[in-house]
């Protein structure tokens, strides 16, 4: 646990959690006497939950009067979910103001020159900024639900429904938080950590309305996958915190200017590595592929779960639709095809560098995960198109070289790329002493820039030509 | 009670301090002086495990500020240069809450926050908001919150800069008073006669460099010299001055007075006024020239710049 995860912490859970309290309790009374904060609650916990109880019943009369009742069950469940929703947003308000807004109002040294320790300032002020809230969204989901159970509409939610919103609702207010005060922790003024918060409500506001297309489509039992996923985040992003949390960068950092310049210095020193010459610069990028041989480790296992998977599902299901087309009986028409008539290298290398830069946007964006994700889903596909012929023992043996010519150097490319993009979304995750978060992220981006540009590229080019010009000349008459 | 063994912080390529050797024993005042941005607050956060010295070891009340950094904060008590308070609170619930975190019991922490509270002329403003309070009161404040759980070490930043003089005197009686109950403080000022007061020893430092240390005799000696004395005649000087000049130097002289430096006023100055009593001279008066810690501190300063090549403009010499 994160009790002892900084120096000279010695405090034991109990005590942690204890301590952590005393911060929450006097934190939660401050937000109740401050009228920012009590005001928008007070409005989204009572009068909202009114104002959609009416619009659940102009919702029941459009349906009805235009013949679609059918489709109620499907659109009722959106509400609760955002009575829900509008009062844990105020959390992120909480949340931004932790560590900034006391470092600007310069109450933050005495609280932290007391024997309280990291974890327990930062969980005291990560409850203290959901409890709030968190309350006031169960508080207008109960009151929205109370005047539709005793009120005049026709519509009882489930049980399991009511559930799936509280759990969805505390699940994406921990996220939230946890990410909001991870940003509170790092900036160094409210206004900065405003601005950066858009990095999360973004984000939410994408799941919000991936979850209204989920409800709406009836398919609700996606909703707790969701919910295990926020949870993993938040647990990424509370742990993250956590360990970035520092007293002493807390206090020492003043300004929050953005220095172009040194940014560009930072990345350009990485970048070029001391090379005095392109070849040397090339040698050198080749070398730092070991800098992501532990990262390439996690990348080959997923590669070669994924495609495990596909080649698995290909024995089940032989009528899996695949961008429109019904994959049974068309597999080995296809890869032959492929063979004989190549998309042309500029096609190749094109898709190749939408996939890695697509993969580090995603990186970027979610701690790695999806860094990783992207660039191996297609060899899952490889899986399932190569377990066809296997599982039809209708020969195998030209697929299989047809295949092999096609990765050979295209997935040593992604893997390395994927592997680069890996390493750059962890930075946020693994946190080091030495070099402030900004720097360790220009150096990773640094390295995904020589890794794709001496490495990657070159490969992928390579791998173009074969498919363009090795493939067909190997099948081009089958 | 606080040691410090080539305390060294460094925020990138800048060295903030350098190199600070401290020994404070309990029961003393130790009083750091320098100019804004010389490494002050540095040091004491430093001392408060605050921040983590680049090189160098300190130990606080017996504690290793890096690898007990909980038990060091426990046993030091912190002023800090703003007085942070929650303005939203009301002082009793601020002092409760600052109990709690330092495990006291909500009956010992009201026994000891309102005695200091009374010391401190604070009673009057229980139930204000601390937004309320004066700026001198949130500071008076503030002192209580360092004082609350009885700490072995204070450090204290600026404590008196925006008191009264009433509250100041009250706030340097108030150290006076730890000092005899064998606590330790450690006192950042620009405040140098309220050092010269309180301090059983000072230190400057600047540049992150601690470039001198010791008592004020010490530092007096070392760096204005020998003490001056200041002799008044009762009639013209006439010759006076060829007569003492064999037993002192004389620095300064005027119709009917002059100036001696001497390193032993004990031996010298009796001897002064048997050979001018002997040659006739009427002695109105003779009495040492006092020092202050600001002619002191100038000094310092000024032999600091001149030993890295910048003689500071308006320096005082004497």
């Amino acid at each position: 646990m994160t009790a002892a995860i900084q120096e000279g912490e010695q405090h034991t859970l109990r005590e942690t959690f204890a301590n952590a309290l005393i911060i929450t309790r006097r934190e939660v009374r401050d937000s109740f006497r401050d009228w920012r904060i009590i005001g928008p609650i007070f409005v989204l916990t009572l009068i909202f939950p009114l104002m959609a109880q009416g619009a659940t019943g102009l919702f029941v009369r459009f349906f009805e009067s235009s013949g679609a009742t059918g489709l109620l069950p499907a659109f009722l469940p959106l509400l609760p979910m955002i009575v829900g929703f509008f009062p844990i947003s105020i959390s992120i308000v909480i949340a931004l103001e932790t560590f900034v807004g006391e470092k600007e109002r310069r109450s933050i040294e005495p609280l932290l020159s007391t024997p309280l320790t990291n974890t327990e300032l930062y969980l005291g002020k990560t409850l203290a900024a959901m409890i709030p809230p968190l309350l006031a969204s169960y508080i207008g989901i109960g009151i929205y639900l109370g005047a539709l159970i005793f009120g005049t509409q026709a519509w009882r939610p489930e049980f399991d429904l009511i559930l799936q919103i509280l759990a969805l609702t505390t699940a994406q207010a921990l996220v939230m938080v946890t990410g909001a005060v991870v940003i509170s922790g790092q900036t160094t003024s409210t206004r900065a950590a405003n601005l950066l918060a858009s990095f999360i409500i973004l984000p939410v506001a994408l799941l919000v309305m991936l979850e209204s297309f989920i409800m709406v489509t009836n398919n609700r039992y996606v909703l707790w996958y969701i919910v295990g996923g926020l949870l993993i985040v938040d647990a990424i992003l509370f742990t993250t915190g956590a360990r970035l949390f520092n007293r002493e960068e807390l206090l020492g950092r003043q300004l929050d200017t953005i220095n172009l310049s040194w940014a560009w210095r930072t990345y350009r020193k990485q970048f070029i590595d001391g090379a005095r010459t392109p070849l040397e610069w090339w040698a050198r990028a080749w070398r730092a592929v070991r800098l992501v041989r532990g990262h390439a480790v996690v990348v080959i296992l997923i590669m070669v779960f994924v495609f495990a998977g596909g080649f698995a599902v290909a024995r089940v299901r032989t009528d899996l639709r695949i961008t429109g087309t019904t994959m049974s009986g068309n597999v080995p028409t296809l890869l032959l095809a492929l063979a004989a008539r190549p998309p042309g290298v500029n096609a190749v290398v094109e898709q190749g560098v939408r996939v890695v830069l697509l993969a580090t946007l995603l990186s970027v964006m979610s701690f790695g995960v999806l860094g990783v994700v992207a660039p191996m889903a297609p060899f899952a596909l490889l899986g399932y198109v190569l377990g066809q012929p296997v599982w039809s023992t209708s020969g195998v043996e030209s697929y299989l070289a047809i295949a092999t010519l096609h990765v050979l150097l295209e997935a040593p490319a992604l893997i390395i790329a994927s592997s680069a993009a890996l390493r750059l979304g962890m930075t946020f995750t693994q946190p080091n002493k030495q070099e402030t978060v900004g720097e360790r992220f220009l150096r990773a981006l640094a390295d995904c820039g020589r890794l794709f540009f001496g490495v990657v590229l070159p490969l992928l080019i390579v791998a173009g030509i074969i498919e363009v010009v090795l493939l067909p000349a190997l099948f081009g008459g089958r | 009670m606080i040691e410090t063994h080539g305390l060294t912080k460094q925020f990138g390529e800048f060295v903030a301090v350098n190199d600070i050797n401290l020994n404070v024993a309990a029961g003393q005042v130790f009083a750091v002086l320098g100019p804004n941005g010389a490494g002050k607050t540095t040091t004491v956060r430093m001392l408060t495990s605050i921040l983590k010295p680049t090189a160098g070891t300190a130990r606080v009340a017996g504690f290793d500020v890096v690898r007990q950094s909980t038990q060091v904060r426990a046993a030091v008590g912190v002023l800090t240069e703003q007085h942070g308070l929650y303005e939203r609170m009301r002082a009793l619930e601020y002092l409760e809450f600052f109990g709690r975190v330092y495990s006291l019991s909500t009956d010992e922490t009201r026994k000891r926050g309102l005695a200091l509270m009374d010391r401190f002329g604070l009673t009057d403003a229980l139930t204000k908001r601390l937004g309320e309070y004066s700026k001198g009161m949130k500071q008076k404040l503030a002192l209580v919150r360092a004082m609350l759980h009885d700490p072995q070490v204070l450090l204290l930043d600026e404590p008196t800069s925006a008191m009264d003089p009433q509250s100041a005197k009250q706030v340097r009686e108030a150290i006076t008073d730890l000092r005899k109950d064998s606590r330790t403080v450690v006192l950042t000022t620009h405040n140098l006669t309220e050092a010269q007061l309180l301090a059983d020893s000072i230190g400057v430092i600047r540049r992150g460099r601690m470039i001198a240390s010791g008592s004020f005799e010490e530092l007096a000696q070392r760096f204005v010299g020998d003490p001056v004395m200041h002799l008044a005649l009762g009639s013209a000087i006439n010759g006076t001055a060829s007569l003492i000049g064999e037993l002192a130097q004389i620095t300064e002289e005027g119709p009917d007075w002059l100036r001696y430096r001497t390193p032993t006023p004990t031996q010298t100055n009796p001897a002064v006024i048997k050979r001018l009593v002997e040659h006739g001279a009427s002695v109105v008066s003779l009495s040492p020239l006092q020092m202050n810690l600001e002619d002191v501190y100038l000094n310092i300063v000024e032999e600091d710049e001149v030993a890295h090549g910048h003689p500071m403009k308006g320096a005082k010499s004497s």
